[in-house]
């Protein structure tokens, strides 16, 4: 299949999208509607990019050169984009109906501003899963951060103002103190900034300086969140839930360690790290980041909090798969942004439904409220049984592909760090919805009596539910997208 | 356009604003006299952009004025450098006195608006003059017009502050401007001519001589004192902060870009790479300062509760970026200088036309009062916060173009120091900028932020203009990183 793709109406549909919320902020229905239509609309686009992929065609549009030298802005299609533009835009649509509910439930202000950037938070993570070379890459990575401000900043309070502070300075400094001057650099060593299959820096520079420009990869792209670069990811959770659930667990998260998969196979090349070794440093701080999150999420009472010290720590899955530099670290790592995305994105809708029906932030507070909000329930322990890497649920199987590489690469170490934060996650995430079934409230009051958060909530959270079992049956199909990553 | 008028181009780019100034106080009623001296503006922005497209065509021109022959006479000199900086000297002045009135209405008595048109051209004239002569003491007269008038611009601002800051600048301005003048005195004994192409010839016989090296020295003091180089930027601050609005905007835009182009000229074109770099190291001496500068500057910024005087304490740190630029004396070290001049030159033009919206409105610069001014002025502010995020750097703005060529260069002289350090400073620039940002769209609104108004669309206009230039010239970078890369080539290879 070849020809001519118009890769940039990924760009363009929630552009378009933002600009008609922002003209129909007066009739909340039309703009609702909008929002869902422009979804709908971005979510068949992307799709219709499949048959291109799976053909193992890469098109590309030039959107424009940008300096004389030839440097350029470009989209180009691959297997890895296709997997988070899929995620991302499906995923958009499932949120923005759990955020008609959230957002009128609660009675929020400012909704008009919210919708806009949130559509243009998903153009830039279309950007950023479309980019064709690492510049177009980092300049939507940076407009997905300038993007995503205000909606963490959305309540205005002193509180609110801390965290988007801590949360746009972390993402801004790493990324412009360190990305930035690693794309430079790797534009001096190797005179192209394009994502080609093998890599571009083999040969171009001493191990040494390939070490220190992974480390400045790594540490510059600050939405990976690893250690100890993380401390953006729980000051992001003053936002609104369906922010925290699209953005902190989906969008923003996956679009950092995206971005590192991304360097690790189309700039460094796999061959090259295998050979020269300078990404095992890399598989240590990510080791470290899985356990260390997950005792951290342990000590969190707020559950908003304990899921983002979960993210951190699944995060580092990702980049583990991607240290590993083999196929099956890389396909594992790729398919667990997919698997990942659902389970955390359930998780943060269940967070957002007990909050809204309830008005419910601590843990301990939720015990017993099983019979209140069964479903809500039900969904998050098949959503925390996904994280944790269950069958049949779809989270298993990256699980089980990073296991492999982390055998294939000889580092049983690693086996042994996933089978313990696999351990460590059971203990934070399943005691939530045993207790909140089989436990009294607390305070030995009566359990409270049915009452579920809006229906549009009810009906995302079980969606995305339901979505991490069909994963599971589904996980071939993503293989078989995402193997040509491996090289060949 | 007739062969015989476009001969004529040079001098005509001078010739009209400098003929217009008196004609304005002939003018004086207020209705006559503003259209007529943006009309003036205009048209010199028209010459100048007919000269540029002859230049990147035809290659350089000179023009011999009245008649007279090189080396006795004055030449007018136009080459890629000069044109690009001719464009947007004049291109700025016609935008910002388009957005003028408004604000000279509020801000200037009405009886004297004829004065300031007269200054304002005269202003505008010594600026182009000095980029299209070819002569060094024609530079310096021309020096003096452009800052004698730009003196009296800024005394003519309302405040009481506005007449010592002016004060402070014309004492600092004319010590810079007697250095200079004792330089090319210096410059002139030694080889007898003022031509600078002649120059240029004549100094390799003389450079070891100490009075080259006195020359030399006396002409980088006094330029870097009129670039506003830290540190000798302590004239800056209040000059810019207190001047009307309008005056703040041109001068901001202009008058420093205009003394880093005499530097370039001196430098590159007059003493030449090899005696200016390799044998005196200017570059060594000049990298620290514009580093120190940067980042001293910035800090400073970060302090300032008068967003007027935070951006000219901004402009300080840019200079910085523009000087570290040449301090490379590499092909893409100067294009990345250049190219911020222009840049530059756009990005701070936008954000004080910004602040005289935002003065119209509030009559008040000072950040407590701009809390919540998103919400009554969100075209000003949402103005401002793009021109920030040029400042800033971040990609898809001009900024962010002129970055990258710095790095580059530095990237490229393995001084990786240098390349951490300026996106270092991009940090403090982010900091600056976002305290604005976050008081004026998240804070709760002050009690003058309430009743403000936004501003009238006359003057909104210019300034989208301006910054909205700024996002294009950060994407389509064919006429300003391909014009500076031209212009830095040309300077490399020396003047003949």
């Amino acid at each position: 299949m070849s020809g001519f793709v118009p890769l940039h109406l990924a760009l363009v549909i929630p552009l378009a999208g933002a600009v008609l919320i922002a003209l129909f902020g007066r009739w909340p229905n039309v703009r609702e509607a909008v929002t869902l239509a422009t979804g709908v609309g971005l979510l068949w686009f992307v799709a219709s990019l499949l048959p291109h992929v799976l053909a193992g065609a890469t098109p590309g549009v030039l959107l424009v050169q940008l300096l004389p030298g030839g440097l350029s802005l470009v989209l180009r299609l691959e297997p890895l984009g296709m997997l988070f533009a899929l995620v991302a835009s499906g995923l958009w649509i499932v949120t923005s109906l759990y955020s008609i509910g959230y957002m009128r439930g609660h009675g929020e202000a400012h909704q008009t501003r919210f919708y806009v950037c949130f559509a243009v938070s998903i153009c830039a993570a279309m950007g950023v899963a479309l980019a064709g070379n690492l510049l177009t890459l980092f300049l939507f990575y940076e407009v997905l951060t300038l993007s995503t401000y205000p909606l963490v900043s959305h309540h205005g309070t002193r509180k609110a103002m801390k965290g988007a502070r801590t949360y746009l300075g972390i993402l801004v400094t790493t990324s412009v103190a360190f990305l930035l001057l690693a794309v430079a650099w790797t534009w001096v060593l190797a005179g192209t900034l394009d994502f080609r299959v093998g890599g571009i820096l083999a040969g171009r520079a001493e191990d040494g300086i390939l070490l220190a420009l992974l480390a400045l990869f790594v540490f510059g792209t600050g939405k990976a969140a690893l250690m100890p670069v993380h401390r953006w990811l729980p000051a992001a959770m003053v936002a609104p839930t369906p922010v925290s659930a699209l953005l902190h667990a989906v969008a923003v998260v996956k679009a950092g360690v995206f971005t590192i998969m991304k360097v690790v196979i189309y700039i460094f090349g796999l061959d090259l790290l295998t050979t020269t070794g300078i990404s095992v440093w890399l598989m240590y701080a990510a080791g470290f980041t899985v356990i260390a999150g997950s005792l951290v999420a342990m000590a969190q009472d707020n559950l908003k909090r304990r899921l983002a010290y979960s993210t951190v720590s699944q995060l580092s899955y990702i980049v583990l798969g991607a240290a590993l530099a083999n196929t099956w670290g890389v396909v594992g790592g790729s398919m667990h942004i997919a698997m990942h995305a659902f389970g955390k994105i359930t998780l943060f809708f269940c967070a957002g439904a007990i909050y809204v029906a309830a008005h419910k932030t601590e843990i301990s507070d939720m015990r017993g409220l099983g019979r209140a909000m069964p479903i809500t329930m039900a969904a998050f322990l098949i959503g925390a049984l996904s994280v944790i890497g269950v069958p049949p649920l779809g989270g298993s199987w990256s699980k089980w592909y990073l296991a492999l590489g982390a055998l294939d690469a000889g580092q049983i170490l690693f086996v042994a760090v996933l089978m313990v934060s696999s351990l460590l996650n059971i203990a934070y995430l399943v005691p939530i919805p045993i207790r909140a079934f089989f436990s009294k409230p607390a305070d030995g009051s009566e359990p409270p009596r049915f009452r579920e958060a809006p229906a549009f909530c009810v009906a995302a959270l079980s969606f995305t539910a339901l979505g991490c079992i069909v994963l599971f049956f589904l996980a071939d199909d993503v293989y078989r997208l995402l193997v040509p990553l491996g090289g060949g | 356009m007739s062969q015989a008028l476009q001969a004529q181009l040079p001098v005509l780019q001078v010739v009209i604003p400098l003929l217009a100034a008196p004609l304005c106080i002939i003018l004086r009623r207020r209705s006559l006299v503003l259209p007529f001296a943006t009309g003036v503006c205009w048209l010199t922005f028209l010459v100048s952009v007919f000269l540029l497209g002859d230049v990147l065509e035809a290659g350089v021109i000179s023009y011999e004025l009245g008649g007279w022959a090189a080396p006795w006479g004055i030449e007018y000199r136009v080459d890629a450098l000069a044109a690009f900086v001719l464009v947007f000297v004049s291109g700025i002045a016609a935008l910002v006195l388009t957005y003028a009135p408004r604000s000279l209405n509020d801000e200037i008595p009405a009886s004297r608006h004829y004065l300031f048109c007269t200054l304002y051209l005269l202003c505008v004239t010594g600026l182009l003059g000095i980029a299209i002569t070819g002569d060094l003491f024609n530079v310096f007269v021309f020096l003096e017009v452009s800052a004698l008038s730009s003196y009296a611009l800024i005394a003519l601002g309302g405040r009481r502050q506005a007449l010592p800051a002016a004060f402070q600048y014309l004492v600092m301005g004319t010590i810079g401007a007697t250095f200079i003048l004792i330089g090319i005195g210096l410059m002139y004994q030694m080889t007898g001519t003022l031509n600078m192409a002649d120059m240029a010839e004549r100094l390799p016989a003389v450079e070891g001589v100490r009075t080259a090296l006195v020359a030399f020295g006396f002409l980088t003091v006094g330029i870097a004192l009129k670039m506003a180089l830290f540190p000798l930027h302590v004239w800056l601050p209040n000059a810019y902060a207190y001047a009307p609005s309008v005056v703040s905007a041109f001068i901001a835009a202009t008058a420093t870009k205009v003394s880093v182009y005499i530097l370039l000229r001196f430098m590159f074109s007059v003493f030449g790479l090899e005696f200016s770099f390799e044998q005196l190291g200017l570059g060594r001496a000049l990298m620290p300062l514009a580093l120190a500068g940067i980042f001293v500057a910035s800090t400073v910024a970060i302090f300032q509760r008068n967003v007027k005087r935070m951006l000219a304490y901004s402009s300080v740190a840019q200079i910085g970026y523009m000087v570290l630029g040449i301090s490379f004396a590499t092909a893409t070290g100067l294009t990345g200088g250049i190219v911020h001049l222009f840049n530059h030159a756009l990005i701070k033009g936008g954000l004080f036309m910004a602040m005289g919206c935002v003065m119209l409105r509030l009559h008040s610069v000072d950040l407590d009062e701009m809390a919540g001014l998103g919400r009554a002025m969100p075209w000003t502010m949402a103005a401002w916060a793009l021109g920030g995020l040029g400042l800033i750097g971040v990609p898809a703005t001009a900024g962010f173009i002129s970055k990258w060529y710095l790095i580059q260069a530095a990237l490229e002289q393995n001084s990786l120091i240098v390349a951490v350090l300026l996106l270092l400073s991009s940090l403090l620039a982010l900091v600056y900028v976002w305290r604005v940002v976050e008081t004026a769209f998240f804070h709760e609104p002050s009690a003058r932020a309430r009743e403000a108004r936004e501003a009238p669309l006359a003057m909104l206009v210019p300034t989208w203009v301006l910054l909205g230039a700024t996002v294009f010239f950060g994407i389509y970078t064919r006429y300003s990183a391909g014009v500076a890369e031209q212009a830095a080539e040309a300077v490399l290879r020396g003047l003949p």
